[in-house]
């Protein structure tokens, strides 16, 4: 590199030129400005439409928005009263929301129920809106088909981290639970993996956010592994009972056991004997 | 035909000649039960807990109470490679790698289940029949014993396998005594041999569950049907039905029969439930690990009101002297103990009560229709609205999220219903009661209705009534007086010795009002429907 001390001299000379300081903030600035401007739009995990350039997706995503969406998120998803702004909350999000009827809201509850889909939301759909809204500011994106392949989880991994992570609201196995103020955390029955994934990523509604920092996305294939693999688990008991613990068990005793039982004693009492002849 | 085969008669002289058996089966084996079918309910119990005790039995030599860390190797895929204590690993063991143990186990669950609610089932019964007034005062006592031990052994019990469900029923457990004013840290520290978990409690509710609390069961057992076989049964009334004799089956070999025939019909029922209901999936809840909880977590049915009152339980404490002096967590405290102690001390004392209020030192060998004593029926009522209300609010978090109710509003509504809830089913009761009583005096003085419409010479249309069939009529007859004490003043307006004081004239009020008949059954007047429906049936003779 520098092989004597006059060329050292020299640099150190210039390092020390007036106007170094302010090359140096300059060129600093380009770097980061300009980095930014390369990587942001499409930084390596970026929505696919937008990245293969199909900038269409995004002109028909923003019909679509205008058309189904922005009575309560607004014509730029800058958010109303009635919606917040959808700036920087991803692909992932519009897709979770979307694909599972969750979005378009019906009625503006509590919490918007999953619920069968329109008719114009077709998975076409769902990318022209996702690349739309992931066109305003970034955000979680979809995750690739692999990642949520519950083949590569190991669903024991998934089982301790779901335990740890996702019960205190979704119940033992997803069956769902209440919270507070008519909020409820959903049964995860019909989840896909992809919907399960961004979730996670997202964090709908009440749901919390685990990102990639807090649970990494191999974790995440893991719970998607366990979730799937649990829920399709054929019962080695018997019925179900709905699989959300004693209270089913309680009911079951009562109205089938007590009452077989005490129809028994009737019909075992009932038995009229015959009259001594 | 008339003489034994020397076989059977050998044996059995030889057995007479030592055990003195003969006569005392010649004496027990005629023994007169009573037909009701109410008066099964209590077997329910007494079968499941001989199915408890066979099941039990089988799933000790599996199970293994030691809390242990063992990595998990068994067949269930996704616990596969997960650390666990060796309670939970043979729980799973006996769940799927030990043939017949998941039936086995959920038989006995299913058992323990019915055991209570066959308890419960019969203490109803037994209340609101008065069947627990003298002399059978003692046996009612054991009863309560039995059911408050039931509920320990069901908690001791449903503790064992180490999930995760289980863990937070112990974590409560442990907060209830934790609660304890002054000695709750110590009891904690003793019983979880230290810091919670720790690493004894399974071994402990093990030896509580296998060996101390079932042993004190069946001694109570033993001697609550010894009692109940001395004593005799009740009987409701009806024809020929005195307090001085039993009607109905002798024990060999018609009741002896049924008695079989429903130890199988129970023992029937909880195999059914056991192979085609799923209870306590313990694989699905995964291990316990103190840092985990789960939506959904509650006690098995027999708890439930004692979650619903933690649940319903405004967030009081009382620090003394700051938070440096220690803290009384009423908000535990008092919804652990209070409703307990309201239903259990309230079951105890209710005959003892009664008899101060009315005075009754009789015997009471006939039991009484619930209509017949109104205030008894109703206070009943208001205590099964008390605990229905606190059992139901126990389930709240199920009730908001599958019925779509707010889970403050099933809150809000369980903390006004537990107060008005029971007043107006003491109320709703007592209307209902009167009401019958008034039918069955109608019934008594009118007759009932024959179905055949008369039309009489001035134009006027009535119904025939004919007298009721004699058992009918006996069975309405079978009204007691409920006796009141002496409250009244006498000539010279002096109230006799035992009113004079406060809770005299207390007791003197309560008593009037308790034995107090408001329907008697000859107040009748109905004398010409009888009259003429019984000339109306000669007429078409």
């Amino acid at each position: 590199m520098i092989g004597t001390g006059r060329s050292v001299k020299s640099i150190t000379a210039r390092r020390r030129h007036p106007l170094a300081r302010f090359a140096v903030v300059a060129l600093a600035l380009g770097l980061l400005g300009g980095g930014y401007a390369l990587a942001a739009p499409n930084g390596g995990t970026a929505d696919a439409a937008v990245a293969s350039g199909k900038a269409d997706d995004v002109a028909k995503g923003k019909d679509l928005f205008v058309a189904h969406c922005a009575s309560c998120h607004g014509l730029n998803a800058e958010g109303t009263k009635s919606g917040p702004t959808l700036v920087g909350v991803g692909a992932a999000a519009v897709d979770f929301q979307v694909s599972s009827g969750r979005m378009p809201a019906s009625d503006p509850g509590a919490q918007a129920p999953r619920k069968p889909l329109d008719e114009w939301v077709t998975p076409e759909a769902i990318d022209q809106l996702s690349a739309y809204v992931q066109s305003l500011g970034g955000g979680p994106t979809r995750p690739s088909a692999e990642q949520v392949d519950p083949a590569k989880g190991d669903p024991a991994k998934g089982g301790e981290l779901f335990r740890a992570n996702c019960i205190q609201c979704h119940n033992f196995v997803g069956a769902g639970g209440a919270l507070t103020y008519g909020k409820y955390a959903p049964p995860l029955h019909e989840s896909s993996p992809t919907q399960i994934y961004e979730a996670m990523a997202t964090g709908p509604q009440a749901m919390p956010v685990f990102n990639d920092s807090v649970i990494t996305p191999e974790q995440k294939r893991d719970m998607i592994a366990y979730i799937t693999s649990v829920r399709g688990q054929a019962d080695p008991g018997g019925a179900s009972l709905g699989r959300i613990g004693p209270v089913t068990e309680g009911l079951v005793a009562w109205i089938v056991g007590i009452s077989l039982l005490v129809l028994a004693a009737i019909w075992i009492t009932a038995k009229k004997r015959q009259a001594h002849s | 035909m008339d003489t034994p085969p020397k076989a059977i008669a050998g044996v059995s002289t030889f057995l007479d000649d030592r055990l003195g058996a003969g006569s005392f089966l010649k004496r027990n084996l005629r023994k007169m039960f009573p037909d009701h079918w109410s008066f099964l309910l209590g077997e329910i119990a007494l079968y499941s807990f001989v199915v408890l005790l066979l099941t039990g039995t089988f799933l000790t030599f599996w199970f293994k109470p030691s809390m242990g860390h063992v990595m998990y190797e068994g067949s269930y895929e996704p616990l596969k490679g997960i650390m666990m204590s060796e309670a939970y690993a043979s729980a799973l063991n006996i769940s799927f790698d030990v043939r017949g143990g998941l039936l086995i186990r959920q038989i006995h669950h299913w058992a323990a289940l019915l055991f209570v609610a066959g308890m419960m089932v019969h203490m109803l019964r037994v209340f609101f029949t008065g069947a627990y007034r003298k002399p059978r005062e003692l046996n009612w006592l054991i009863g309560i014993g039995l059911l408050t031990l039931a509920l320990f052994e069901g908690l001791t019990g449903y503790s064992l396998p180490d999930d995760l469900l289980s863990g937070a029923g112990l974590r409560i457990t442990q907060g209830v005594i934790l609660s304890i004013p002054l000695i709750g840290t110590y009891i904690q520290f003793f019983l979880f041999g230290g810091e919670y978990p720790g690493e004894d409690i399974i071994s402990r509710f093990f030896t509580l569950h296998i060996l101390l609390i079932p042993g004190i069961l069946l001694a109570l057992i033993t001697a609550h049907m010894i009692l109940m076989w001395v004593q005799k049964h009740t009987q409701m009334p009806g024809k020929g039905r005195t307090e001085k004799n039993v009607v109905g089956a002798p024990f060999y070999p018609a009741f002896m029969a049924k008695a079989g025939a429903y130890f199988l019909f129970t023992f029937g029922v909880l195999a059914l439930l056991g192979t085609f209901a799923q209870i306590n999936p313990i694989w699905l809840f995964g291990p316990y690990t103190p840092a985990d909880i789960s939506a959904g977590s509650q006690p098995d049915w027999y708890m439930g009101f004692l979650e619903g009152s933690l649940r319903l339980m405004v967030p009081w404490e009382i620090n003394l002297f700051g938070t440096s002096g220690g803290t009384i967590p009423l908000s535990v405290l008092i919804p652990a103990l209070v409703p307990l102690g309201i239903i259990m001390t309230g079951l105890a004392l209710y005959p003892f009560l009664e008899q101060w209020v009315t005075g009754d030192r009789r015997e009471h060998h006939i039991a009484d229709r619930p209509r017949n004593n109104p205030h008894r029926t109703s206070i009943g009522f208001a205590a099964i609205t008390f605990y229905g209300i606190l059992w139901l609010l126990g389930a709240n978090d199920e009730i908001s999220a599958n019925f779509h109710i707010g889970l403050y509003e099933t809150t809000m509504f369980g903390r006004v219903a537990i107060f008005v809830g029971p007043v107006i089913a003491y109320f709703v009761t007592y209307r209902i009661c009167l009401g019958l009583q008034r039918k069955d005096a109608e019934i008594v003085s009118h007759g009932v209705e024959s179905g055949v419409i008369k039309r009489m010479p001035n134009g006027e249309y009535i119904e025939v009534h004919t007298p009721p069939a004699d058992d009918i009529l006996a069975h309405l007859r079978g009204k007691k007086e409920i006796p009141i004490i002496e409250g009244g003043a006498d000539r010279e307006g002096i109230p006799p010795k035992g009113a004079r004081s406060l809770i005299g004239r207390l007791r003197a009020k309560m008593s009037r009002a308790y034995g107090t008949d408001r329907i008697p059954l000859e107040e009748g007047h109905g004398e010409e429907h009888v009259a003429v429906g019984a000339g109306e049936r000669k007429e078409v003779h």
